[in-house]
């Protein structure tokens, strides 16, 4: 369930002008542009920024991004961006932050739907003039390369069918691959890239029930280099997600100096989704609500605007 | 006494002159079958002889079912209206298509030659029902077909994942889900165990970018990485190095049209000349010079006894083709081999097949 709420009748008319003159003049009047856009679903969103193009003759984009600063600049950006084309910006980051951005080409890979990941893709080809793999594939090698080029080029077959046999022997060659650290993944690789979501988890909970533990339980450990890590946040996002998120939110508030890359990235692309579902889960781990939480961590616009997208008024 | 000893006498007699009878009838009986013989034999000569005089000599009737596709307006109008004698003659003038079973006396048709008949009748119909799918379950087929024909019909893999826009290519992955419940890479990765897999994957799975920009300095590079992975070739094979396939399957093909026109600067040679792995060698060529591909292709299936597989190209090529670079194809054609692609296939399709392709070559301007 999304967090955001907006109205269901609005008049971009209205809201394009409200921005206009919430920007004029000496600073901004955040609470304005917090109090639109931080209530307007994609829709309502691109509706406003056509509307402000025709009448004012500038990008609204373009001009959020010189009149905001810092963190809260950032997530209006991202969060005025259609979803496509944020997945593309995302991952574009993603790519130039190496090591540190594996988990979030992971994360855009296995957590879309395919129609999603292709308009991704699209968006990518037409920001960046290459593709996704192009790039993906340049800045990576060898099992790490494979993995990433695989999960970003697959487009999985979406039905329901589940071959139980079939999930059998993936389940134990996932297993034997697992245990070798230095061997051959390329079976393992092959199965994670390329069978649909359905029948992955099916050959999960097989693995659970043949071998006791989950099959993320033993993937890691401190001496895992970046391609075993990169398998674990595959399985699990595909795994289950929400729960996936919720560990990334929990270790970006956590952390001394709260990771607001992560926070933004996670809230911005799923408050339209399944964010109320991920705070569900973040309360139980947790016993603090989510928006609790955040309000602790952050401060300023940027935190009135993510309370705000997290369905808080403020 | 007296009359006992002539008793005996006649009996003796009697016996001697029945022998003499049988061995008479049995005489007779022989000249009978002799004399039959003959005339069976002197018979069937003169027909034949009459038949082949008033009829068309034997090469043209090896044509009929000889090249790609059947006339089937020779066979109807010829064929369909001989009696069983000329039907016999027919049979024992063509040894190809008949043995003859001496012990027996019958004439029957070869197996072997009966089973590849049957190719050639239903030549005309794969290639209607192909021309009339839509190209991206065409495509999705292909692709399924090649998987359950082994080794070596990947050629098509590649040429489906190459020669097809990115959204064609995209369209045929969807197809694929539609009609076979799993997704193309699947389906690769768990059918292919050959080391062929991870570029055949590779390529089906690109989503290429489409536009005009191109990184010069990139392609550059890129082709000298290339030339020193074809020079290394025997330390390690080119199907292992990653590098290869990575350009390969995910730069965009202006830029690897590019990377191609570099490395020919670089080494004198071209690019999928220099590259002795046959799939690489497919990959480079549908990446970089489609036409001249294409063109190969059609080259090598438009002869007269060549295998089933290649035979199949014909249909595939001009099918898929018609609509995309037929013309273009038709023009390097010509320029490679000297003949016109329609004259070719005049010479060596047959029927409605032949008629029909005819059409397409010509749709496509």
């Amino acid at each position: 369930m999304a967090t955001l709420i907006a109205p269901i009748t609005f008049s971009p008319g209205a809201d394009a002008e409200a921005l206009h003159k919430a920007f004029k003049g000496w600073g901004t009047d955040e609470k304005t542009v917090i109090a639109i856009l931080g209530h307007r679903n994609v829709y309502q969103r691109q509706q406003i920024r056509k509307l402000y193009e025709e009448m004012y003759q500038e990008d609204l984009i373009k001009r959020l991004e010189s009149e905001l600063t810092g963190d809260f600049e950032r997530s209006v950006y991202r969060w005025m961006l259609e979803p496509a084309d944020r997945d593309a910006v995302l991952a574009n980051v993603a790519i130039k932050d190496g090591s540190k951005g594996y988990h979030v080409i992971v994360e855009i890979a296995c957590v879309l739907s395919s129609e999603e990941l292709l308009a991704a893709r699209r968006a990518y080809h037409h920001r960046y003039k290459r593709s996704l793999e192009e790039d993906v594939a340049t800045n990576t090698s060898g099992d790490l390369r494979q993995l990433l080029v695989g999960l970003v080029t697959s487009y999985r077959y979406g039905g329901d069918e589940i071959n139980a046999r079939l999930a059998k022997t993936e389940s134990d060659i996932l297993h034997s691959s697992i245990k070798e650290k230095k061997g051959n993944h390329e079976e393992a690789i092959r199965i994670l890239t390329t069978r649909s979501k359905t029948q992955l988890l099916a050959t999960f909970n097989r693995y659970r029930d043949d071998h006791g533990a989950s099959i993320t339980k033993k993937l890691l450990d401190d001496a895992s280099d970046d391609f075993r890590k990169a398998l674990h946040t595959a399985i699990r996002c595909i795994n289950d997600h929400k729960k996936y998120y919720e560990k990334v939110l929990r270790n970006a508030i956590k952390r001394v100096g709260t990771d607001e890359d992560a926070l933004t990235r996670v809230v911005v692309s799923r408050a339209e989704k399944d964010l109320r579902n991920i705070a569900e889960i973040y309360y139980k781990r947790n016993s603090v609500h989510l928006e609790d939480a955040v309000a602790k961590e952050i401060s300023g616009d940027y935190k009135k605007f993510i309370l705000t997208l997290l369905g808080k008024d403020v | 006494m007296i009359v006992f000893i002539i008793i005996i006498i006649i009996i003796i007699i009697i016996i001697i002159i029945i022998i003499i009878i049988i061995i008479i009838i049995i005489i007779i009986i022989i000249i009978i079958i002799i004399i039959d013989c003959i005339i069976i034999l002197n018979e069937s000569h003169n027909d034949t002889d009459i038949f082949w005089e008033n009829h068309v000599v034997y090469d043209e009737w090896w044509t009929v079912f000889s090249g790609h596709g059947v006339d089937e307006k020779s066979l109807v109008t010829l064929l369909g209206k001989w009696d069983p004698l000329e039907r016999e003659s027919f049979r024992k003038k063509t040894p190809h298509l008949f043995t003859e079973d001496h012990e027996r006396h019958f004439q029957r048709w070869d197996d072997h030659y009966v089973h590849l008949l049957k190719h050639e009748f239903v030549r005309f119909k794969n290639a209607v029902v192909l021309w009339s799918m839509h190209p991206w379950e065409r495509d999705a087929r292909l692709v399924r077909e090649a998987l359950k024909k082994g080794q070596n019909a990947y050629g098509v893999l590649v040429e489906v994942a190459c020669t097809r826009s990115s959204e064609e290519l995209l369209g045929a992955r969807k197809a694929y889900h539609s009609l076979f419940d799993h997704s193309i890479e699947e389906d690769v990765a768990s059918h292919i165990h050959s080391i062929e897999r991870k570029l055949l994957i590779a390529l089906l799975s690109a989503y290429r970018y489409e536009g005009s920009k191109v990184k010069d300095d990139t392609a550059k590079s890129e082709a000298k990485v290339l030339s020193n992975a074809i020079k290394n070739a025997h330390k390690k094979p080119i199907n292992e190095d990653d590098e290869v396939i990575r350009i390969l399957s995910t730069r965009s093909k202006l830029h690897l049209q590019a990377v191609y026109k570099h490395y020919n600067e670089i080494s004198g040679k071209n690019l999928d000349e220099d590259l002795d792995d046959l799939r690489f060698k497919e990959t480079v060529q549908c990446l970089c010079i489609p036409q001249i591909y294409f063109s190969k292709v059609l080259n090598a299936a438009l002869r007269i006894d060549v295998d089933k597989n290649t035979k199949k190209s014909l249909t595939r090529v001009i099918v898929t083709r018609a609509e995309i670079d037929m013309k273009e194809i038709k023009a390097e054609y010509h320029n490679l081999y000297g003949v016109s692609l329609p004259q070719k296939v005049e010479e060596v399709a047959r029927g409605n097949y032949k008629d029909f392709l005819l059409n397409l070559i010509v749709r496509g301007g």
